[in-house]
Protein backbone atom coordinates (compact mmCIF):
# COMPACT_ATOMS: atom_id res chain seq x y z
CA UNK A 1 0.00 0.00 0.00
CA UNK A 2 2.42 2.83 1.34
CA UNK A 3 5.55 2.89 2.16
CA UNK A 4 5.10 2.47 6.13
CA UNK A 5 5.32 -1.86 5.51
CA UNK A 6 7.83 -2.20 7.79
CA UNK A 7 5.91 -0.36 10.47
CA UNK A 8 2.70 -1.45 10.29
CA UNK A 9 4.51 -4.91 10.29
CA UNK A 10 6.50 -4.08 13.24
CA UNK A 11 3.48 -2.48 15.27
CA UNK A 12 1.66 -5.55 14.80
CA UNK A 13 4.34 -8.03 16.04
CA UNK A 14 4.82 -5.60 19.03
CA UNK A 15 1.84 -4.65 20.11
CA UNK A 16 0.68 -8.25 21.86
CA UNK A 17 3.94 -8.06 24.01
CA UNK A 18 3.42 -4.64 24.73
CA UNK A 19 -0.11 -5.19 26.57
CA UNK A 20 1.35 -8.57 27.78
CA UNK A 21 4.13 -5.68 29.60
CA UNK A 22 1.79 -3.58 30.78
CA UNK A 23 -0.10 -6.61 32.66
CA UNK A 24 3.11 -8.43 33.93
CA UNK A 25 4.11 -4.85 35.16
CA UNK A 26 0.38 -4.72 37.07
CA UNK A 27 0.35 -8.18 38.63
CA UNK A 28 4.05 -8.32 39.88
CA UNK A 29 3.98 -5.35 41.04
CA UNK A 30 3.94 -7.32 44.89
CA UNK A 31 7.28 -8.58 44.01
CA UNK A 32 9.58 -6.39 41.93
CA UNK A 33 9.15 -2.80 39.92
CA UNK A 34 5.55 -1.76 38.86
CA UNK A 35 2.29 -1.38 39.93
CA UNK A 36 -1.08 0.13 38.38
CA UNK A 37 0.74 3.35 37.51
CA UNK A 38 3.27 1.94 35.22
CA UNK A 39 1.10 -0.54 33.96
CA UNK A 40 -1.88 1.85 33.13
CA UNK A 41 0.64 4.02 30.98
CA UNK A 42 2.25 1.11 29.06
CA UNK A 43 -0.97 -0.06 28.12
CA UNK A 44 -2.29 3.72 26.74
CA UNK A 45 1.26 3.67 25.02
CA UNK A 46 0.34 0.55 23.20
CA UNK A 47 -3.26 2.12 22.16
CA UNK A 48 -1.02 5.16 20.89
CA UNK A 49 1.61 3.23 18.80
CA UNK A 50 -1.93 1.61 17.26
CA UNK A 51 -3.27 4.90 16.51
CA UNK A 52 0.01 6.16 15.10
CA UNK A 53 0.35 3.18 12.59
CA UNK A 54 -3.09 2.57 11.52
CA UNK A 55 -4.74 5.59 11.55
CA UNK A 56 -7.47 7.17 14.02
CA UNK A 57 -10.42 5.58 12.79
CA UNK A 58 -9.26 1.99 12.85
CA UNK A 59 -7.76 2.60 16.17
CA UNK A 60 -11.31 3.62 17.69
CA UNK A 61 -13.01 0.19 16.32
CA UNK A 62 -10.66 -1.78 18.37
CA UNK A 63 -10.08 1.05 21.26
CA UNK A 64 -13.93 2.98 21.03
CA UNK A 65 -13.03 6.33 22.83
CA UNK A 66 -16.32 6.12 25.02
CA UNK A 67 -14.68 3.09 26.98
CA UNK A 68 -11.59 4.82 27.39
CA UNK A 69 -13.77 7.82 28.92
CA UNK A 70 -15.91 5.65 30.83
CA UNK A 71 -12.78 3.93 32.32
CA UNK A 72 -11.62 7.49 33.78
CA UNK A 73 -14.46 7.70 36.71
CA UNK A 74 -14.05 3.73 36.82
CA UNK A 75 -11.53 3.19 38.41
CA UNK A 76 -11.73 6.01 40.93
CA UNK A 77 -14.76 4.10 41.84
CA UNK A 78 -13.26 0.92 42.32
CA UNK A 79 -10.73 2.65 44.64
CA UNK A 80 -13.52 4.61 46.42
CA UNK A 81 -15.51 1.89 47.19
CA UNK A 82 -13.07 -0.39 47.97
CA UNK A 83 -12.24 1.96 50.85
CA UNK A 84 -16.28 2.38 52.06
CA UNK A 85 -16.31 -1.43 52.31
CA UNK A 86 -13.65 -1.37 54.69
CA UNK A 87 -15.17 1.72 56.88
CA UNK A 88 -18.40 -0.82 56.36
CA UNK A 89 -17.51 -3.41 58.16
CA UNK A 90 -15.56 -1.47 61.00
CA UNK A 91 -12.22 -1.03 60.02
CA UNK A 92 -10.44 1.91 58.70
CA UNK A 93 -10.99 3.60 55.62
CA UNK A 94 -9.16 1.26 53.34
CA UNK A 95 -8.31 -1.45 55.73
CA UNK A 96 -7.60 -3.93 53.46
CA UNK A 97 -8.24 -6.44 56.93
CA UNK A 98 -11.69 -6.41 56.07
CA UNK A 99 -11.65 -8.09 52.86
CA UNK A 100 -9.86 -11.51 53.90
CA UNK A 101 -8.98 -12.57 57.28
CA UNK A 102 -6.65 -15.08 56.60
CA UNK A 103 -3.35 -13.61 57.75
CA UNK A 104 -2.44 -11.28 54.65
CA UNK A 105 -4.48 -12.27 52.36
CA UNK A 106 -6.48 -9.38 53.14
CA UNK A 107 -3.53 -7.06 52.23
CA UNK A 108 -2.73 -9.21 49.09
CA UNK A 109 -6.56 -8.73 47.61
CA UNK A 110 -6.99 -5.11 48.61
CA UNK A 111 -3.72 -4.30 46.66
CA UNK A 112 -4.83 -5.96 43.87
CA UNK A 113 -8.34 -4.69 43.60
CA UNK A 114 -7.09 -0.84 44.33
CA UNK A 115 -4.03 -1.19 41.62
CA UNK A 116 -6.53 -2.19 39.60
CA UNK A 117 -8.36 0.50 40.01
CA UNK A 118 -5.70 3.08 39.44
CA UNK A 119 -4.88 1.31 36.00
CA UNK A 120 -8.18 1.64 34.86
CA UNK A 121 -8.29 5.47 36.13
CA UNK A 122 -5.07 5.95 34.49
CA UNK A 123 -5.03 3.82 30.87
CA UNK A 124 -8.36 5.54 30.60
CA UNK A 125 -6.98 9.12 31.05
CA UNK A 126 -4.02 9.21 29.15
CA UNK A 127 -6.06 7.39 26.30
CA UNK A 128 -8.61 9.95 26.29
CA UNK A 129 -6.18 12.65 26.28
CA UNK A 130 -4.44 11.60 23.25
CA UNK A 131 -7.59 10.90 21.84
CA UNK A 132 -8.86 14.84 22.53
CA UNK A 133 -5.08 16.23 21.42
CA UNK A 134 -5.56 14.16 18.15
CA UNK A 135 -9.50 14.91 17.28
CA UNK A 136 -8.80 18.47 17.21
CA UNK A 137 -7.18 19.18 13.61
CA UNK B 1 28.79 11.36 36.16
CA UNK B 2 28.83 10.71 32.99
CA UNK B 3 24.85 10.53 33.29
CA UNK B 4 24.90 14.05 34.48
CA UNK B 5 27.53 15.79 32.20
CA UNK B 6 24.98 13.90 29.09
CA UNK B 7 21.99 15.36 31.29
CA UNK B 8 23.41 19.03 31.45
CA UNK B 9 24.28 19.39 27.83
CA UNK B 10 20.85 18.22 26.93
CA UNK B 11 19.66 20.96 28.68
CA UNK B 12 21.74 23.43 27.25
CA UNK B 13 20.41 21.85 23.73
CA UNK B 14 16.94 22.29 24.84
CA UNK B 15 17.80 25.68 25.78
CA UNK B 16 19.57 27.05 22.53
CA UNK B 17 17.34 25.12 20.01
CA UNK B 18 13.75 27.41 18.84
CA UNK B 19 11.91 24.33 17.26
CA UNK B 20 9.98 22.63 19.39
CA UNK B 21 9.98 19.89 18.09
CA UNK B 22 14.06 19.23 19.12
CA UNK B 23 12.99 20.66 22.46
CA UNK B 24 10.00 17.45 22.95
CA UNK B 25 12.42 15.06 21.72
CA UNK B 26 15.87 15.93 24.10
CA UNK B 27 13.37 16.31 26.46
CA UNK B 28 12.30 13.12 26.49
CA UNK B 29 16.07 12.25 26.15
CA UNK B 30 16.45 14.27 29.29
CA UNK B 31 13.89 11.68 30.91
CA UNK B 32 15.53 8.59 29.53
CA UNK B 33 19.10 9.86 31.50
CA UNK B 34 17.20 10.45 34.52
CA UNK B 35 15.38 6.66 34.69
CA UNK B 36 19.19 5.63 34.58
CA UNK B 37 20.62 7.90 37.05
CA UNK B 38 17.27 6.39 39.00
CA UNK B 39 18.23 3.35 38.42
CA UNK B 40 21.68 3.45 39.18
CA UNK B 41 20.63 5.04 42.56
CA UNK B 42 18.39 1.38 42.71
CA UNK B 43 14.90 3.44 42.72
CA UNK B 44 13.37 0.93 40.23
CA UNK B 45 10.14 1.66 40.80
CA UNK B 46 11.00 5.16 40.32
CA UNK B 47 12.93 4.59 37.08
CA UNK B 48 10.21 2.80 35.60
CA UNK B 49 7.93 5.69 35.91
CA UNK B 50 10.22 8.00 34.72
CA UNK B 51 10.76 5.96 31.99
CA UNK B 52 7.17 5.12 30.77
CA UNK B 53 5.59 8.67 31.69
CA UNK B 54 8.36 11.09 31.42
CA UNK B 55 10.12 9.61 28.46
CA UNK B 56 6.93 7.71 26.89
CA UNK B 57 3.83 9.06 27.21
CA UNK B 58 4.38 12.69 28.00
CA UNK B 59 6.64 12.60 24.64
CA UNK B 60 3.65 12.09 22.78
CA UNK B 61 0.95 14.24 24.35
CA UNK B 62 3.49 16.97 24.07
CA UNK B 63 3.94 16.03 20.27
CA UNK B 64 0.31 16.02 19.83
CA UNK B 65 -0.15 19.04 21.72
CA UNK B 66 2.53 20.51 19.23
CA UNK B 67 0.47 19.41 16.43
CA UNK B 68 -2.33 21.69 17.76
CA UNK B 69 -0.06 25.23 17.57
CA UNK B 70 3.11 26.04 15.73
CA UNK B 71 6.43 24.32 15.38
CA UNK B 72 9.09 27.28 16.33
CA UNK B 73 8.99 29.73 19.21
CA UNK B 74 8.54 32.90 19.13
CA UNK B 75 11.35 35.45 18.99
CA UNK B 76 11.91 37.45 22.27
CA UNK B 77 10.62 40.92 22.18
CA UNK B 78 11.12 41.87 25.80
CA UNK B 79 13.59 42.52 28.05
CA UNK B 80 15.63 39.48 29.31
CA UNK B 81 18.02 41.18 32.01
CA UNK B 82 14.96 40.52 34.95
CA UNK B 83 14.40 36.80 34.40
CA UNK B 84 17.78 36.44 34.44
CA UNK B 85 18.47 38.47 37.62
CA UNK B 86 15.16 36.48 39.01
CA UNK B 87 16.90 33.01 37.94
CA UNK B 88 20.25 33.94 39.39
CA UNK B 89 18.98 34.97 43.01
CA UNK B 90 16.96 31.65 42.60
CA UNK B 91 19.70 29.59 42.13
CA UNK B 92 22.13 30.85 44.89
CA UNK B 93 19.49 30.68 47.09
CA UNK B 94 18.90 26.64 46.59
CA UNK B 95 22.78 26.62 46.22
CA UNK B 96 22.80 28.23 49.90
CA UNK B 97 20.02 26.04 50.64
CA UNK B 98 21.70 22.81 50.59
CA UNK B 99 25.15 23.93 52.62
CA UNK B 100 22.26 23.50 55.19
CA UNK B 101 21.49 19.39 54.36
CA UNK B 102 23.28 16.98 56.23
CA UNK B 103 26.42 15.51 54.13
CA UNK B 104 25.23 12.81 51.61
CA UNK B 105 25.34 9.61 52.14
CA UNK B 106 24.86 9.92 56.20
CA UNK B 107 22.54 7.58 58.43
CA UNK B 108 21.42 9.16 61.02
CA UNK B 109 19.16 12.01 59.27
CA UNK B 110 15.44 12.80 59.96
CA UNK B 111 14.55 11.45 56.84
CA UNK B 112 16.14 8.06 58.06
CA UNK B 113 14.64 7.79 62.34
CA UNK B 114 10.99 8.48 61.01
CA UNK B 115 9.13 6.04 59.77
CA UNK B 116 10.61 4.50 56.30
CA UNK B 117 12.91 2.22 59.00
CA UNK B 118 9.75 0.76 60.33
CA UNK B 119 8.16 0.05 57.34
CA UNK B 120 11.32 -1.73 56.28
CA UNK B 121 10.57 -3.79 59.15
CA UNK B 122 7.15 -4.60 59.27
CA UNK B 123 5.86 -4.74 55.80
CA UNK B 124 6.49 -8.07 55.28
CA UNK B 125 4.66 -9.42 58.31
CA UNK B 126 2.10 -7.19 57.72
CA UNK B 127 1.30 -7.29 54.43
CA UNK B 128 3.35 -10.27 53.29
CA UNK B 129 4.09 -7.98 49.90
CA UNK B 130 7.48 -8.39 49.07
CA UNK B 131 8.20 -4.59 47.04
CA UNK B 132 8.12 -2.67 50.05
CA UNK B 133 7.46 0.31 47.67
CA UNK B 134 4.27 -1.28 46.92
CA UNK B 135 3.06 -1.90 50.19
CA UNK B 136 3.75 1.75 51.61
CA UNK B 137 1.97 3.15 48.07
CA UNK B 138 -1.22 1.00 48.30
CA UNK B 139 -1.09 0.11 51.88
CA UNK B 140 0.16 2.40 54.46
CA UNK B 141 0.06 5.50 52.27
CA UNK B 142 -3.26 3.64 50.33
CA UNK B 143 -5.15 7.34 50.78
CA UNK B 144 -2.47 9.44 49.40
CA UNK B 145 -2.36 7.27 46.29
CA UNK B 146 -6.14 7.65 46.35
CA UNK B 147 -5.39 11.53 46.20
CA UNK B 148 -3.27 10.73 43.17
CA UNK B 149 -5.62 9.04 41.37
CA UNK B 150 -8.07 11.18 41.78
CA UNK B 151 -5.61 14.04 40.26
CA UNK B 152 -5.20 12.31 37.20
CA UNK B 153 -9.01 12.15 37.00
CA UNK B 154 -9.10 15.76 37.76
CA UNK B 155 -6.76 16.21 34.61
CA UNK B 156 -8.69 14.15 32.46
CA UNK B 157 -12.05 15.34 33.67
CA UNK B 158 -10.46 19.03 32.51
CA UNK B 159 -8.97 18.16 28.80
CA UNK B 160 -12.20 16.84 27.97
CA UNK B 161 -13.55 19.95 29.46
CA UNK B 162 -11.83 21.92 26.74
CA UNK B 163 -10.53 19.75 23.98
CA UNK B 164 -13.85 17.46 23.19
CA UNK B 165 -15.67 18.79 20.19
CA UNK B 166 -19.51 19.25 21.16
CA UNK B 167 -22.07 18.52 18.96
CA UNK B 168 -23.95 21.55 19.26
CA UNK B 169 -25.16 23.57 15.78
CA UNK B 170 -23.34 26.75 15.37
CA UNK B 171 -26.37 29.24 14.50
Amino acid sequence: MRLDVILRIATKIFLPFIFMFAIYVQLHGDFGPGGGFQAGVILAAGVVLYTITFGERKAKEYFPEKLFEIMIPVGVLIFLLTGLYSLIHGYNFLDYTAISHHGTHGQHLGVLIIEMGVLITVSGSMVTIFYNFINRD
Amino acid sequence: MILLTLMAIVVIGIIRFKNLFNVIILGSIYSFLMASILLVLDAVDVALTEASVGAGISTVLMLSALYLTKRNENPITHNQIWPLLIALITGALLVFGTYGMPEFGIINTPMHNHVGGEYLARSISDTGIENVVTSVLASYRGFDTLGEVTVIFTAAIGIIAILKKTKTKVK
